[in-house]
């Protein structure tokens, strides 16, 4: 007998999928026009309670846009799905000070970390307080997770997590395989609530190109019973229809549409800009005193009323002219 | 023969691992170097992979972030995540290379937390992909400093499958046969694994360095490898195309 054994870890979300069918099946599926500003976006569509997805990849294609307008918004007890999140991380935990909880819940991938930055000291603060509920996964688990969900499966099985800590503290559960009687791990269906994904171009009904890899997010968009896309560029509806093969995300999964130039920053946008290194190392360092950290906050997303202004103040078209030469290896200038 | 230092000696012993033409998913820093390293030395062929979606760039610099623009720049195929760690559970990546803040004796690797794991000492960011690379690629290579509080007799928290407790243990919990660490490359030595017990062993001592000397910054029992051979120190042009090409602005080798 091969004993089975289970994660003792919290299960966030239903992974049922007829419960999902019943919300999917009230879903808008007709061509409406979706273009609205991300404080409506996030207004409308991000409650109170919710559980997140946040597309690309930490610092590379991110909803920076609808991250800061959450904090400014004082969003409370959300869930999210810490899928390699970095500087979205950053900005999430943010909004866990002065005993204010943005997020409550995360199941964890990648966190508190900037990969070869090091590790975001604020962020480290909120964990080792143990004030979130956690629950341990890898990458390529949730990325089943959310594929199982974009399937409308309950679980999709794995090769991986077995016979780890990793395993031990997720929701997982071994199963034998019907098959071939090999053990596996079954990774439940994550459907968050609400998804935030930056995209390369957008037509205002929400049928997106994203250029470059795809990190999850071509799942997340599926799995997620509401979707907040912010855009480079919004494209008429007649080039989407010119090459429906580029198109990465259907317009029926998609709730809401915001035209957002240099939307990642200072996250990288593929074949657009690098990332701002000096500003994410700015942040990073205002984050090792937490006065400073206030101020900073309050300097670059509370005090300002919009994206935009954040960009202005962090060097506007000047500093993105920059970023784009070193994402385009353009020669630099002596 | 030039002077040379730890982390340049570690990249050239990690990246003559790496035969020509195979495949190899690697992260930011030192593995992504030494992959850079073996593709213009022993390895043109060497396909590299990076776990956000990046497959067989030509990369014009050293990337930042595992899912950058650079890790696809003139690539072959700009994918997702989930093909690149299925492309490894269908047993085509050869190699990974991984780091961590713990090792244990059988290879297995803590990234997760020190202390209590409900109230850590110390978060840090988990698997991310380690724990999918090292259950799915055929061998796993480590390469990270080597410290009695790294190298460490019981982990705060295993993250990632070395040979678990032992013979037989992977496969028992399911993994993929016939897969496990293969190298530990330290600034000390160079260290694989017994067949019989898969416990870690010396196998090369770096120049100047001891078996007792490896054996004080370890907290568990390391077992000899029937010859312990010296270190093949970096070669003057494994060096110079490092420092040249690889990573002219020193931010992995000048740390």
């Amino acid at each position: 007998m091969t004993e089975l054994f289970s994660g003792t870890g919290p299960l966030f979300m239903n992974p049922d999928p007829d419960d999902a069918r019943s919300f999917f099946k009230k879903k808008e599926k007709a061509l409406v026009n979706k273009v609205m500003p991300v404080k409506e976006a996030v207004s409308k569509f991000v409650k109170d309670g919710d559980y997140l997805g946040s597309g690309g990849f930490g610092s590379n294609r991110i909803a920076t846009a609808a991250l800061h307008e959450i904090l400014r918004q004082k969003k409370r007890n959300l869930g999210l799905a810490g899928h390699t999140t970095t500087h979205d991380f950053q900005i999430l935990t943010a909004g866990n000070m002065d005993g204010e909880k943005l997020l409550s819940r995360v199941d964890v991938a990648y966190i508190v970390g900037l990969e070869a930055r090091g590790l975001s000291p604020h962020a480290r603060r909120v964990m080792q307080s143990g004030e979130i509920e956690i629950c341990e996964w890898t990458n390529y688990a949730i990325a089943c997770r959310f594929r199982a969900a974009a399937s409308g499966i309950p679980f999709i099985p794995a090769r991986n997590m077995l016979g780890t800590d990793t395993f031990f503290q997720s929701a997982a559960k071994e199963i034998l395989c019907p098959f071939t009687d090999r053990k596996l791990v079954a990774l439940p269906a994550l459907y968050p609530d609400v998804s935030l994904i930056h995209v390369h171009e957008s037509d205002v009904y929400g049928n997106c190109r994203i250029n470059g890899i795809t990190v999850a997010d071509g799942d997340l968009a599926r799995a997620s019973k509401r979707v907040i896309i912010t855009t480079e560029k919004i494209i008429s509806n007649d080039d989407i229809r010119s090459k429906p093969w580029a198109t990465i995300i259907p317009s029926y999964c998609v709730d809401a549409v915001c035209e957002v130039p240099y939307g990642s920053y200072p996250g990288n946008m593929p074949g657009e800009y690098f990332s701002d290194e000096a500003h994410l190392v700015e942040w990073l360092r205002a984050e090792n005193d937490v006065e400073k950290f206030r101020q900073f906050l309050d300097k670059y997303i509370y005090d300002v009323p919009d994206f935009e202004h954040y960009l202005e103040l962090c060097g506007g078209v000047e500093k993105i002219k920059e970023l784009r030469a070193q994402e385009l290896l353009l020669p630099r200038k002596e | 023969m030039s002077d040379y230092n730890a982390i340049e000696l570690m990249i050239c012993v990690a990246a003559r691992l790496l035969e020509d033409g195979s495949t190899v998913g690697v992260g930011t820093g030192a593995p992504c170097a030494a992959a850079m390293l073996a593709q213009r030395t022993n390895a043109p062929n060497l396909l590299i992979t990076f776990e956000a979606g990046g497959i067989a760039p030509q990369l014009p610099s050293m990337p930042i972030s595992v899912g950058d623009s650079r890790t696809f720049y003139r690539g072959l195929m700009a994918t997702s995540m989930s093909d690149i760690l299925e492309t490894c559970q269908r047993g085509l990546v050869d190699y990974t290379f991984l780091g961590g803040a713990q090792i244990d004796a059988y290879g297995n690797i803590n990234s997760t937390v020190i202390g209590d794991y409900h109230k850590p000492k110390v978060r840090f960011p988990g698997s991310g992909g380690a724990n999918d690379f090292a259950s799915f690629c055929w061998h796993t290579l480590v390469i990270t400093q080597h410290d009695i509080r790294r190298f460490v007799k019981k982990l705060d928290f295993l993250t990632t499958p070395g040979y678990l407790n032992g013979p037989g243990a992977r496969e028992k919990a399911g993994l993929p046969e016939n897969s496990g660490p293969l190298k530990i490359i330290t600034d000390l030595a160079v260290m694989g694994f017994d067949e019989t017990t898969k416990r870690m062993r010396v196998e090369s001592l770096h120049s100047g360095v001891t078996f007792e000397k490896v054996q004080e910054n370890t907290e568990f029992e390391l077992l000899k490898s029937p010859e312990i051979t010296d270190t093949e120190p970096p070669q003057d042009e494994e060096l110079r195309i490092l420092r040249e090409e690889v990573d002219p602005f020193r931010y992995v080798i000048g740390r």
